[in-house]
């Protein structure tokens, strides 16, 4: 059993190659990584102990990249296949695995050896379930979104860098502009505190009740996803469609707690509800509860917070 | 222009009940509806066909239940619906399930473009649309939240991490939608009694001309278990006489827990 890591997010490769390296020293197998940018030699250091190079990787587009993947799957024979699972990589496991004709277990979220099978766990009906699955194809392809795993420390270890030679092809989906999106002020992934909106928000001004008590304890401000997607007050929001987050106290504000938003924050320590609506369902996957309008409530929180201990 | 829409019949998320010895979904006899994303494809479709012209057919691989779940699609104005019904599919991987529908997709015959959703909100696998693109060796165009046809060319808007990627490829080609591209109509009582009028064909393997046994060995990957992780939270309701004193005990609760 070996494997073959790649993303196009370097430090996503790295996290990859952390897992894969622990898995492959169980198994006394070998790791091998597909490399993007400059300086191979780091996956070296990264945990890789064979990492090919192939010119003509540049801007990613699914159909040279996956062709780049399948040419490295031919050079490494892994049995298993690690991508990284940006929206990109979301898209390029299952192509790759297409070309390969083999099995794919799309954005997972862990992944263990049990007698010697490898067995992923990935979220599954709306996000409300957990299912274990394993695949019986060789190869078999799995991608991890960012910070599932751990890098290694960067050491000097003996490893090879093999050039690949191919030429890719070119993609038939042609790029004819780029927009950059503005860089979100949040960080809601890394975020130790979060203070989030829902509905029970009636004005993109009143999220003025949010920032105050954001300010006083250092939170990050997240969202639902209509206030994000449809209303467009916020730029990114918390869910399985959005950002999963894991913060030590997450305080959800007039947020309903639909499936696919807890979710998203089924990892916090402690979460916080504030909902008018006793029945929401926020209320029933919460560490502390206040039935209660945010509109009375948040003023009354930012005091309390200013006038703590 | 012909285009073929992608659907999927799931079961309503919100009603599935969770078994309470084992903790796993119990999605017999839930109601079944079109995958909210997969809706949205439907719905571009049909805003094109609006535009353009031409015909909107949808395609599903399903069971018996399908057929009603897919009058919706009828109603909200497919013009015809495929539905791939057989027994020996249930329950195989997206690796077979992109072969079978493939071999359906050749079988609707010629067509200009095919659009499915992100993902299916059951499974949440995100692979039929690369995985049919790279099958019928056609361009895949995934994250789309917008999108035009003009001049044999699709033009799509890519709604990714860090950029809006505006892309153009040659029809026909394979499109995937977010949910944010549009909201879907609700169709009216007329549609609706129309909808019922409209063809809906049922194939099995042989009507495609697949093998069902040699479909189901290309399926690798296995559903072990599935349960709803236990949500271990405390559940402690504050309540006060005032909201004053309710925000304070919060406050206290918080720094008791060292999260403030």
């Amino acid at each position: 059993m070996s494997f073959l890591v790649f993303s196009e997010d370097r430090e996503l490769a790295f996290q990859l190659l952390g897992k894969a390296r622990e898995l492959a020293d169980k198994m006394s197998s070998e790791v091998a990584a597909l490399a993007t940018g400059s300086d191979p030699q780091e996956y070296v250091c990264q945990g890789a102990d064979r990492v090919y190079t192939l010119s003509g990787l540049d801007r990613f587009n699914v159909e040279p990249y996956g062709t780049a993947v399948v040419e490295a799957v031919k050079a490494a024979k892994p049995s298993t296949v690690f991508i990284g699972a940006t929206k990109r990589g979301k898209e390029l496991a299952p192509w790759v695995a297409s070309s390969l004709g083999v099995g794919c277990m799309n954005e997972c979220s862990g992944v263990e050896l049990k007698d010697g099978k490898i067995v992923v766990e990935r979220l599954t009906y709306g996000g409300s379930n957990v299912a274990e699955e394993t695949s019986t194809s060789i190869p078999t392809v799995i991608s991890f979104p960012p910070r599932c795993f751990e890098k290694l420390e960067s050491v000097e270890r003996s490893g090879k860098v093999v050039e690949l030679e191919m030429n890719l092809p070119e993609p038939r989906v042609k790029v004819v502009e780029r927009r950059e999106k503005p860089k979100s002020k949040a960080d809601l992934e890394s975020a130790s505190i979060i203070v989030s909106a829902g509905r029970g928000f009636k004005a993109k001004e009143d999220l003025r009740l949010l920032e105050e008590i954001a300010e006083i304890i250092g939170a990050q401000i997240g969202c639902t996803r209509p206030i994000s997607a449809d209303l467009g007050w916020m730029d990114q929001w918390v869910g399985i469609s959005g950002k999963k987050v894991k913060p030590s106290l997450y305080v959800a504000c007039g947020v309903s707690g639909t499936i696919q938003h807890v979710a998203g924050i089924r990892d916090s320590q402690i979460i916080v509800s504030i909902n008018s609506d006793e029945g929401a369902g926020i209320h029933g996957i919460s560490d502390y509860s206040i039935v209660g309008d945010v509109y009375e409530v948040l003023p009354a929180l930012t005091k309390a917070l200013s006038e703590r201990a | 222009m012909r285009q073929i829409v992608l659907l999927k019949d799931i079961p309503e998320l919100t009603e599935i009940k969770l078994d309470s010895q084992t903790r796993a979904p119990i999605v017999e006899g839930v109601k079944r509806k079109i995958s909210e994303v997969d809706k949205r494809a439907l719905e571009a479709a049909i805003r094109l066909k609006e535009k353009v012209g031409g015909e909107v057919v949808a395609l599903s691989m399903g069971d018996n239940k399908t057929k009603t779940a897919l009058l919706e699609a009828l109603a909200m104005g497919a013009d015809a619906v495929y539905i791939v019904n057989e027994p020996e599919f249930r329950g195989v991987d997206t690796n077979a399930t992109s072969k079978v529908l493939e071999a359906a997709v050749r079988n609707v015959g010629d067509y200009d473009l095919i659009i499915a959703g992100e993902m299916t909100l059951d499974s949440l696998s995100s692979q039929i649309g690369p995985r049919l693109a790279h099958l019928l060796d056609l361009p895949p165009i995934t994250y789309v939240k917008e999108l035009d046809v003009a001049d044999g060319k699709v033009r799509a808007i890519r709604d990714l991490e860090d950029v809006d990627e505006v892309v153009e490829a040659a029809l026909p080609a394979v499109v995937s939608v977010v949910r944010e591209i549009n909201e879907p109509r609700i169709p009216n009582l007329m549609s609706i009694m129309r909808a019922k009028k409209k063809p809906q064909t049922v194939w099995g393997a042989g009507d495609i001309g697949l093998d069902a046994s040699e479909v189901k060995s290309q399926s690798y990957v296995q559903i072990m278990s599935v349960s709803a992780p236990k949500m271990e939270r405390k559940q402690i309701k504050i309540e006060a006489e005032t909201v004053e004193k309710a925000a304070t005990k919060l406050v206290e609760a918080l720094m008791q827990e060292g999260v403030l």
